[in-house]
């Protein structure tokens, strides 16, 4: 186990430049030059323009950029400054992160008690009406994007019954978050529960859940111990991977919504060409990518124990 | 080991209280309501157990041998399952007017069941002391450590070797004849007054097809149970069954005390059983195979179910139904036990 974790941490490496250089070229090839842009329509002097770019170092060949800057994260916790404000780019994730560490927290809740409440619930009853009508409901969550889901919603609970303020005002306060929660766990909700519905369903039907019948066992330590354990291996595996997702996915949501989390941030970036603050907030994403997937692949070993990593 | 010793080993009289046995199947039926119809999967089978007795049931597969188990420990699939018609008395009691709590606490407490395929009757995912341990923790309230001792307990009895070593292995780490001994100690946990083993060795490489048998049987005489022994092999039961119930379409169509149905059969299926059975001094010869296939339970043939497929049937046999009638010898004297379900036994046995 101790060498399959050290082999993956090594494997990220590759990884982890690949998609950060990726990043770093496809922002170096936006149109427009956020420097010029810092002076509007008023036309800049050409020499203050190559000043500047000289001392944001953008004069430089784009690989030697990407090393300068990665070194900078590495060495450092250094991700540079924004270019029209200054500001340090860590600041600026400082505040992004706990935005959206709190709505996708939040989400990934909702997503895990209600997908994974529906999926046994329309499992245990494969073929009846329970299960249609979960297997609908999910068709729909699924089929409808988020978007229209997100207008739906303000539509509904915040002009016109109005239990909500259509926007988060304070993003420290869950009650605030709780319908862009929804909205953002709706996808992968639907999922969820049908990941659930099929495993259960299929489990039910195994040998051993009649074995554990037939040992006299109580129904619900059949269900809770024997069922599960089994069922629950690709939800959690699914789960898992979807922490990263919910995390980067916000974007949508969290434009909707009015929050300045990561999406937020994300969103703004591209606008304003501001490339250092793109690449330092996916670079981020990037690494709870990674970690995720390793997680998510060790606990799989650990509810399967025929699954052996060596 | 003393001759005292030896004589404690011997059995109690299996007849047991000759007025209430073990276990009596009365006149039971299941039929599977499907898409494509109703499939009557036991069309009122008769037998009994004793204690400390063992009856094989034997016939090809879709019997129904299979389904009259699932019936007994109360874990057919219901639905579709039905049981439309039948008593199933344990020791008197009629277990099918029982409440589902009541039958559970019967269930793997008084009678136990070995599957056929140990590795996929085993969870995959929780250990094999676990398993093992959950018997003693559920039924008599034991802790975990005392239940994980117990397990280990009966791990060495049914001789899996360093079995403290391996008690927090997972099913897939055993070989099947060892996964096959779990089995069996889990069924014997509680040391139960029935058991019921559904093709026990039929998974197994025939290298340890015996041992795990004379392990079963060994057992089985240790603790006195009765046992039902459902098995398609002719060969596996001579040496332990006491006595025979051969099905076929649902039905029981011969019974018999062991020894005698090699020599003398009453039923034209269960001499064909005995003729597929492949011998050492037929080297060379091409085997015999009844001709024809099960008859499909959706449609059951009327009269005798294996007139189509048998050689002596007659125009009785597609109209009549054949009851199991008891067999006699020549002179009338009675046969104990000898039962068969054919207008013409007399010829089967006698001719
Ligand atoms: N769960 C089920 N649903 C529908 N039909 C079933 C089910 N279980 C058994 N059957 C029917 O019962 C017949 C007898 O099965 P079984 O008792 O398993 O035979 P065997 O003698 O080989 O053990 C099968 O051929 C099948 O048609
Ligand atoms: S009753 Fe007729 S068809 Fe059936 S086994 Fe006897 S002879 Fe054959
Ligand atoms: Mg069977």
């Amino acid at each position: 186990m101790g060498r399959y974790v050290a082999r993956r941490l090594l494997q990220m490496i590759p990884v982890f430049i690949g998609t950060t250089l990726l990043i770093f070229l496809m922002v170096y090839a936006l149109p427009g030059d956020p420097v010029r842009a810092l002076f509007g329509d008023k036309g800049a002097d050409p020499t203050t323009v190559a000043r500047i770019r000289h001392d944001l170092g953008l004069d430089q060949p784009i690989l030697k950029q990407y090393w300068d800057y990665m070194t900078g994260i590495i060495l450092h916790f250094d991700f540079g400054n924004q270019i029209a404000s200054g500001r340090p780019v860590r600041d600026v994730l400082g505040e992004a992160f706990p935005v959206t560490i709190r709505l996708a927290s939040l989400a990934f809740a909702i997503e895990l008690v209600v997908g994974i409440a529906l999926g046994v619930w329309a499992g245990m009853r494969a073929g009846k009406l329970a299960d249609s009508l979960v297997l609908i409901f999910t068709l729909l969550l699924i089929s409808v994007p988020v978007f229209v889901l997100g207008f739906i919603f303000k539509l509904v609970f915040a002009f016109q019954l109005g239990w909500m303020t259509p926007n988060v005002q304070d993003d420290t306060n869950y009650s605030q978050l709780l319908m862009p929660a929804i909205v953002l766990a709706a996808l992968s909700l639907a999922y969820v529960a049908r990941l659930t519905r099929t495993s259960i369903a299929e489990n039910l039907r195994a040998d051993y859940m009649r074995t554990a019948v037939a040992k006299g066992l109580p129904r619900r330590r059949v269900i809770g111990v024997h069922l599960m354990r089994n069922s629950m291996i690709p939800v959690v595996t699914f789960l898992g991977t979807d922490i990263g997702a919910l995390m980067g996915g916000a974007v949508v949501t969290e434009g909707l919504f009015n929050i300045h989390g990561v999406g937020g941030t994300i969103y703004e970036s591209i606008l304003r060409r501001e490339g250092t603050t793109l690449v330092g907030l996916v670079t981020v994403l990037v690494l709870v990518f990674l970690f995720t997937s390793l997680l998510v692949d060790l606990l799989y070993a650990v509810l399967d124990p025929r699954i052996r990593y060596a | 080991m003393t001759i005292i010793d030896k004589n404690a080993d011997v059995p109690a009289p299996r007849t047991g209280d000759a007025a209430t046995p073990l276990l009596e199947v009365r006149d039971l039926h299941v039929e599977f309501h499907t898409r494509d119809g109703v499939a009557k999967a036991v069309n009122g089978v008769n037998y009994t157990v004793s204690a400390g007795e063992t009856l094989a049931v034997l016939g090809e597969s879709g019997s129904g041998k299979s389904v009259t188990a699932q019936a007994i420990m109360g874990i057919l699939d219901m639905p579709p399952g039905k049981i439309p018609h039948g008593e199933i008395l344990f020791q008197g009691r009629d277990m099918l007017k029982m409440s589902n709590e009541e039958r559970r606490k019967i269930r793997g407490r008084k009678i136990a069941m070995i599957f056929q395929d140990a590795l996929s009757s085993l969870n995959p995912v929780l250990t094999v002391g676990y398993q093992l341990g959950e018997m003693f923790r559920v039924h008599q309230g034991l802790s975990k450590k005392e239940a994980k001792a117990k397990a280990i307990e009966m791990m060495d009895r049914v001789r899996i070797p360093a079995a403290r070593e391996r008690v927090n292995d997972y099913p897939h780490q055993f070989s099947g004849g060892m996964r096959q001994r779990i089995m069996i100690a889990m069924a014997l946990a509680l040391e139960p007054e029935l058991i019921i083993a559904d093709e026990p060795t039929t998974a197994l490489d025939v290298t340890v097809q015996a041992q795990v048998m004379d392990l079963l049987a060994d057992l089985q005489r240790e603790y006195n149970m009765g046992l039902i022994l459902i098995t398609h092999d002719l060969g596996v039961v001579a040496d332990v069954a006491d006595k025979i119930a051969v099905m076929y379409a649902g039905r029981i169509v011969e019974t018999a005390p062991v020894h005698e149905i090699y020599k003398r059969p009453a039923h034209p299926y269960t001499k064909g059983l005995l003729e597929s059975i492949p011998r050492l001094d037929q080297k060379g010869q091409e085997l015999y195979a009844i001709k024809g296939l099960p008859p499909n339970l959706l449609r059951i043939p009327t009269g005798c179910a294996f007139n189509p497929r048998c050689e002596m049937a007659q125009d009785i046999c597609r109209t009549e139904v054949p009851t199991l009638h008891r067999v006699t010898e020549q002179d009338g004297s009675e046969l104990p036990g000898r039962g068969s379900a054919c207008h013409f036994w007399k010829e089967t046995i006698h001719g």
